[in-house]
């Protein structure tokens, strides 16, 4: 099974997201989301950040676990290639991530996205496992 | 924005004009002007007062005010209804162009189509024009995070049933809507105080190229409109005239000659309209009609919208190099990376002029000229 995928839409741009567990769902759609802004294999692991975002639904739980990395991303200026997450689910989120803060000449914009939104959202159980939507406004 | 030069005077001077406005306004991740810190205080006024903001601060001048819809300031913004996380992601990102598709665009009158009106918008074929297209950044983007969930809670208090938690509402005077007003015109105001800052670098940059005065370069804007806000306004509905919140998604707004809300120097003309194009096409200058004032609520179209998605624009950028097709027809564009640039090619986008002809047809807008890209730089 393929961890992530890219929806194409005219005007903005989403991922479709598998993972095994609740939790490689959550890392999976960190990684797919710095895949769709940055080179990733240009990244390296040279800083941690701790997320933790409190009781909510879990489709809330995804926009809001993107949306604080993405204002990680335009606050610090940070590009994140690791995504721990310990644990996942109604009563919220906590994980580690990690990366570096964009450097000119040495990572890439791919695409500048400007919030995560909450059209057509969508986090559920499939067959083995667990699959999410997300669409982002660029 | 105009100015007192013609596409012959700067025509090969594009490419060093193209770098010194690259460097000149911020547009990639992270960059900012060395020579800007606000703090907290600072940026309260810029919510506060929008574009006066940056005239006190010596960022153009008075006179620019009169050609900004509301002056450069929507009234009612207070600072107290946005989160201190949208303030920080404003304050990193005051005066920056963005990703996207936002730019600073040179070009020249290629068409002139009423040459009346033109006059009137000091406009002439061959002239130099300046196009600023942005707004309110990570603030703005921010600002919606935290209310669609207000938002989110507020429709189902109100049992406002949605096809889609992203049209989350509240009636507009609820106490969450007013909330949410009040935060917009904050946005809208850190919104006109960037354009502001960045037409003054513009203006910086081309005394710096051409080594003219201000009074020569005469780089005066000729109207900043807004797009994707709601605005109160006045409405005639079947004939009662009534207060509305006009929301122009996607759209701009386009006042007839006569409207109070149209500066003194245009008000027999109408608003002026400006509908920005691709970066390898052209954009448009209309002005507002009576007509739009009785259909569209006083609106008209915004862009010319996408046809394909980045990822087919990527992929039908693929193996050629876009900025080299741009030069070859007299478009010098630069961009913080590759990656924005081929997601922005001319293909990715509906032809503008099909787009304003059907408004101009529709009557809720008249062409007034064509203006032709000769350099571009993007976020």
């Amino acid at each position: 099974m393929r961890r992530f995928e890219f929806l194409d839409h005219t005007a903005d741009i989403g991922i479709i997201v598998h993972g095994e567990s609740l939790e490689a769902l959550f890392e999976n759609a960190g990684e797919a989301f710095f895949h769709l802004i940055t080179d990733l294999r240009k990244v390296r692991q040279r800083i941690e950040r701790r997320v933790e975002i409190g009781k909510e639904d879990l489709e809330r739980l995804m926009v809001d676990w993107l949306g604080e990395l993405l204002y990680l991303h335009d606050v610090e200026h940070l590009l994140f290639k690791r995504f721990r997450v310990e644990s996942v689910g109604e009563d919220g989120l906590k994980a580690v991530v990690k990366g570096e803060p964009f450097q000119e000449g040495v990572h890439v914009i791919k695409t500048g996205v400007k919030a995560v939104t909450y059209h057509g959202i969508e986090v559920r159980k499939e067959d083995g496992g667990w699959r999410a939507r997300i669409i982002f406004d660029l | 924005m105009r100015s007192g030069l013609s596409r012959m005077e700067i025509q090969g001077r594009m490419k060093e004009l193209v770098d010194l406005l690259f460097s000149n306004i911020p547009s990639g991740v992270g960059s900012h002007r060395k020579d800007l810190k606000l703090n907290r205080e600072e940026e309260r006024a810029v919510l506060k007062k929008g574009a006066r903001w940056a005239v006190e601060r010596g960022f153009g001048t008075e006179e620019d005010l009169e050609h900004i819809e509301e002056k450069g300031c929507i009234p009612g913004g207070d600072p107290d209804s946005i989160s201190d996380r949208a303030m920080e992601r404003g304050r990193a990102q005051l005066g920056t162009l963005g990703s996207g598709n936002h730019f600073v665009e040179v070009g020249y009158v290629a068409e002139v189509f009423d040459e009346g009106i033109a006059r009137s918008l000091g406009l002439w074929k061959d002239q130099v024009t300046i196009i600023v297209h942005t707004g309110s950044r990570g603030l703005g983007h921010q600002v919606c995070d935290d209310y669609i969930r207000v938002m989110m809670d507020a429709a189902r208090k109100y049992q406002i049933d949605l096809p889609d938690p992203q049209l989350c509402c509240a009636p507009v005077l609820s106490a969450e809507g007013q909330r949410y007003l009040e935060a917009m015109a904050c946005a809208a105001n850190f919104a006109f105080a960037n354009r502001q800052m960045i037409s003054h670098w513009v203006r910086e940059t081309f005394e710096k190229a051409f080594h003219k005065s201000p009074r020569d370069l005469k780089l005066d804007l000729i109207y900043d409109v807004c797009h994707n806000i709601a605005k109160i306004e006045s409405h005639a509905v079947e004939g009662e005239k009534r207060r509305l919140c006009v929301h122009r998604k996607g759209a701009t707004r386009a006042f007839p000659s006569g409207h109070p809300d149209v500066p003194e120097e245009y008000r027999s003309i109408g608003q002026p309209v400006l509908i920005p194009g691709d970066m390898g096409r052209c954009s448009y200058v209309l002005v507002g009609t009576e007509r739009a004032m009785k259909e569209t609520f006083g609106s008209t179209c915004h862009g010319a919208g996408r046809v394909m998605s980045r990822h087919q624009a990527i992929k039908a950028a693929k193996g050629r190099a876009v900025a080299r097709e741009l030069e070859d027809r007299g478009i010098i564009v630069r961009g913080a990376s590759r990656g924005t640039i081929v997601e922005e090619i001319p293909d990715a986008y509906k032809d503008v002029t099909d787009v304003v002809n059907v408004v101009h047809h529709a009557g809720i807008s008249l062409k007034v000229a064509k203006l032709v890209p000769m350099g571009v730089i993007k976020g």
